[in-house]
């Protein structure tokens, strides 16, 4: 296609609307244009309607929710947005979901599976050569080896290759990515985003990339549309939206990522975002904006071109502020000579045992954490950090070495230690939805341990619980209400209630905001910070994600297979790690603050960490 | 209280649950409040044996000419008697054995979890025939034989159950902060899998209901000429030609106590599921 000519857009999607069956809009009034070529990221949080959007592409929709409204032009031709469009899925537009191990059939092998693709749209040839050579264009060494393979026996950065192997088997124009990186390590998940860009560039697809995640899509697309509430609320150039957002939210939304490369002093948004059904009649944004007018809670704003190719749908989108940002190591306590270590670990070895065989899971481990102090933990999944967690808590036996706490040391498992020493270390968990009892209230949950250890009688627990409650930023009339009744993030609020209602002094946080929406995240991060400089608890911060670690941890040690690579003040070790493996975490970690995004990230090899090599 | 309607909401909220209940206060009445109406003593012979319907006895005479009304109505308190201390026996040894299998984590589940197996192997009725002609044929023994036959199943059903809730974060927490292991299983375990638990009562209950009939069928438990319906439905047999309201009656009545506490039992998990979902 000439440069001169005006061009089609490969996808071109105007007034999408799509219902709950009670007439409930889950999206409104959405309007994206995507050139070929092009990558444009959706970015939203849970419930902002972003991927009901990207299967609508598709013409589909969840069951219990239909499109009403929209129109929808591929290469310049009409697409009516339902069943009729099943030809042309996965040969014009292709999808790519979530989680590759559950998206493929775990019975077909891979080139079966490729094969149904392509026989779907009649182009299945004679032999395996295209399934093999559409693994080749993806980078899966040993394609043909790997295409008899069943998925279970693929890694999850291979399975992730696959289904994007599947996705450009029929080279459609278009490929929509739902979250295609989540839950892939930082090392995975940066080797798959170099392949779409790789793709992009030599094939000129054009991809719309949706994700929770705006540090992810900032080092890929070209632009980004932020979406809250079921509606674009800005879009943009991905460098001018992330260098000046005007949303209010877009900045809330910045604000709330902790970032390894420029961290910040994060500025939780307040509130929580709407629900389908529960959306206020002006602005959706409204009642958790901090620039909000009379004008906003009566009029809904429309999304208004600002600038060449930026659109806001905001009415004082001048006022929004700038965002600071800070140098690294500001936000670490300063090292007290008095510090006390109150929790020590020296020389743990812990496995996993089962019939036949014993894997080690972490060996040599020492450290320690000290009195009003935050240690990080990293590692990727498989590094051993959970199980380092769970020892300590007397969840796991200790295969050898000693865990002290204040100089004593405790027994293995939390059934011998002393009612003092279980209350005085305490461990959060990292699924929310899982660590309540879902029979037990709010209430219930946290006089718990409050009775148990601390012995208060009957009538002290009320005043006891709404003041628990409040030290985590909670009503208290949530006493009465059942885990299911509570957010992702009220839920993991109670858990750090239910901790602190022991009174520990040390707090074991496994993961705790891995399974929280960013802005929620935020939030929690700055409870902990509070937690640990006014109460003076220890934390031992279990976590996979490099910002939260230079957002909240004083100290860091980095994991790799079960031990120790490198361990330190956590400015050092960001600013300048020593061992190669850390390295190569910082570099390949997602963050806002690469950009431009290309440059930078050229020359890391790509490195598959976890079971990716072929016998 | 707006607790206790809540907590009542899947009774009444759920046709099931609404069904069951009317048809299963239908049989309790009858059993209750049965004896106390019996138009006639259920030893005496009326009439002639096995005639059909009159004014003196609208269901008829049985194999022996006594009213058959009668017996039916005092034939439902025997019965309700039975299955449910049965069912209690079966539950509290069957929660017992499958909650401790399932939290411990050492030999012992596998010693309890065999032990079950060696009671499963038993074909159920020759289990409770051997017990019964060892032990004698009193309703206490066809309690503990139906308990002995049912016990299995709901420990198994019960450790599963268990197995899975063992691994979730919130036990975690409370094996750190140092439960009893009672505390373990009453407050944390129990609750979260009452769903299974109650979705296989109804099966059992009915299980029980079918032995103890197959029971009375053959001549042991209770002892004529006391009334019970599974003992009514074996002993009429004979004159089912001539007035089969002798048999068929008791029969419904029998199929209405596991049909009622079925619905409800699905009743139950319906409200729940509803409720809780995640």
């Amino acid at each position: 296609m000439s440069a001169t000519a005006p061009r089609t857009p490969a996808l071109e999607l105007s007034g999408l609307r799509v219902e709950l069956r009670t007439g409930e809009p889950v999206v409104q009034d959405v309007n994206l244009s995507l050139r070929s070529g092009e990558i444009l990221g959706i970015v939203g949080e849970s419930g902002s309607g972003k991927t009901t959007t990207a299967r609508a592409l598709l013409g589909y929709a969840t069951p219990g929710a239909r499109i009403t409204s929209g129109e929808l032009r591929l290469d310049g031709r009409v697409v009516k947005m339902d069943e009729s469009m099943r030809p042309l899925r996965g040969a014009m537009i292709s999808y790519v979901p979530q989680d590759p191990g559950r998206a493929l059939n775990p019975s077909l092998r891979i080139a079966a599976t490729i094969n149904d693709v392509l026989g779907a749209h009649d182009l299945r040839r004679s032999g395996g050569g295209v399934a093999v050579s559409s693994l080749e264009r993806v980078h899966l060494a040993h394609a043909e080896a790997l295409a008899r393979r069943f998925p279970h026996e693929l890694s999850g950065g291979q399975q992730q290759r696959v289904s994007i192997a599947l996705a450009l088997c029929c080279e459609p124009a278009v490929v929509v990515l739902d979250e295609p990186t989540t839950g892939l390590d930082v090392v995975t998940q940066f080797g798959i985003l170099e392949e779409l860009r790789r793709l992009r560039a030599e094939d000129s697809v054009a991809m719309v990339y949706v994700t929770h995640d705006l540090a992810v899509v900032s080092e890929l697309a070209d632009r980004i549309a932020v979406m809250y509430a079921g509606q674009v609320v800005e879009e943009g150039a991905t460098a001018e939206l992330l260098g000046s957002p005007r949303h209010p939210y877009t900045r809330g939304l910045l604000a709330s990522i902790p970032d390894h490369v420029r961290p910040r002093v994060l500025d939780p948004m307040p509130g929580i975002a709407v629900g389908v059904g529960e959306r206020p009649p002006g602005c959706f944004f409204a009642p958790r904006c901090p620039q909000r007018t009379q004008l906003c809670e009566t009029a809904p704003p429309a999304l208004a071109s600002i600038n060449d190719g930026r659109r806001v749908r905001c009415f004082h989108h001048e006022r929004t502020a700038p965002i600071e940002s800070i140098s690294l190591g500001e936000l670490q306590a300063e090292p007290a000579a008095k510090l006390s270590p109150v929790l020590e670990v020296v020389g743990l070895r812990a496995e996993h045992r089962s019939r036949r065989e014993v894997t080690v899971a972490a060996e040599n481990i020492s450290f320690q954490v000290n009195r009003g102090e935050c240690v990080a933990l990293v590692g990727e999944s498989g590094s051993g950090k959970t199980t380092i967690a769970r020892a300590i808590a007397g969840l796991h036996p200790i295969a050898s070495g000693k865990v002290l706490l204040n100089g004593k040391e405790l027994p293995g498992s939390a059934n011998k230690r002393s009612r003092e020493q279980r209350r005085q270390v305490q461990i959060v968990f990292q699924n929310p939805a899982a660590a309540l009892n879902p029979r037990h209230t709010v209430g219930e949950t946290i006089a718990r341990p409050a009775r148990l250890f601390r012995q208060l009688d009957r009538q002290a627990i009320p005043m006891e619980v709404a003041r628990l409650l409040e030290c985590v930023r909670l009503p208290a009339r949530l006493a009465s209400r059942f885990p299911h009744e509570l957010s992702g993030g009220e839920r993991q609020r109670v858990a750090v209630a239910r901790a602190l209602a022991a009174e520990p002094e040390v707090i074991l946080c496994d993961e705790i905001t891995s399974a929280l929406d960013v802005s929620v995240q935020a939030a929690v991060l700055k409870l902990l910070r509070d937690l640990r400089d006014d109460v003076g608890v220890g934390l031992l911060f279990i976590t996979h994600n490099l910002g939260v670690v230079a957002t909240i941890a004083d100290t860091v040690l980095v994991l790799n297979r079960g031990a120790i690579a490198e361990g330190g003040r956590t400015a050092d070790v960001l600013r300048d790690p020593s061992a190669e493996y850390t390295r190569r975490l910082v570099q390949t970690a997602p963050t806002v603050s690469r950009l431009p995004a290309a440059e930078v990230l050229s020359g890391v090899p790509w490195v598959e960490t976890s079971g990716g090599s072929l016998p | 209280m707006p607790g206790v309607r809540a907590r009542a909401a899947w009774l009444t909220g759920t046709r099931e649950g609404i069904v069951g209940l009317i048809l299963l206060l239908f049989v309790v009445a009858v059993g209750l409040v049965g004896p106390l109406v019996a138009p006639h003593p259920i030893t005496a012979p009326i009439g002639a044996p096995g005639a059909g319907p009159s004014a003196a006895a609208p269901l008829g005479t049985d194999f022996l000419g006594r009213d058959v009304l009668s017996r039916v109505l005092h034939g439902g308190l025997p019965v309700f008697e039975l299955s449910v201390a049965s069912m209690a026996l079966t539950y509290l040894v069957g929660v017992a054995v499958g909650l401790s299998a399932g939290l411990s984590r050492s030999v012992l589940d596998a010693v309890l979890m065999r032990a079950v197996d060696l009671f499963l192997v038993f074909p159920p009725l020759l289990l409770l025939l051997v017990l019964m002609t060892g032990a004698g044929t009193g309703s206490g023994i066809l309690i503990i034989g139906i308990a002995l036959v049912l016990f299995p199943g709901v420990a198994r059903v019960v450790r599963t159950a268990t197995l899975e809730v063992a691994t979730q974060p919130y036990l975690e927490a409370a094996i750190a902060r140092g439960e009893t292991r009672f505390a373990l299983m009453r407050r944390e375990i129990l609750p979260n899998i009452s769903e299974p638990i109650l979705a296989d009562f109804g099966i059992r209950f009915s299980g029980a209901i079918i032995l103890a009939a197959s029971v009375n069928f053959l001549g042991l438990g209770s002892h004529p000429p006391a009334a019970n319906w599974g003992l009514m439905i074996a002993e009429n047999r004979v004159i089912i030609g001539t007035n089969p309201w002798a048999v068929l009656i008791p029969a419904a009545l029998l199929a209405l106590v596991t049909v009622s506490v079925n619905l409800l039992a699905d009743a139950y998990i319906k409200g729940h599921r509803r409720e809780g979902g995640r």
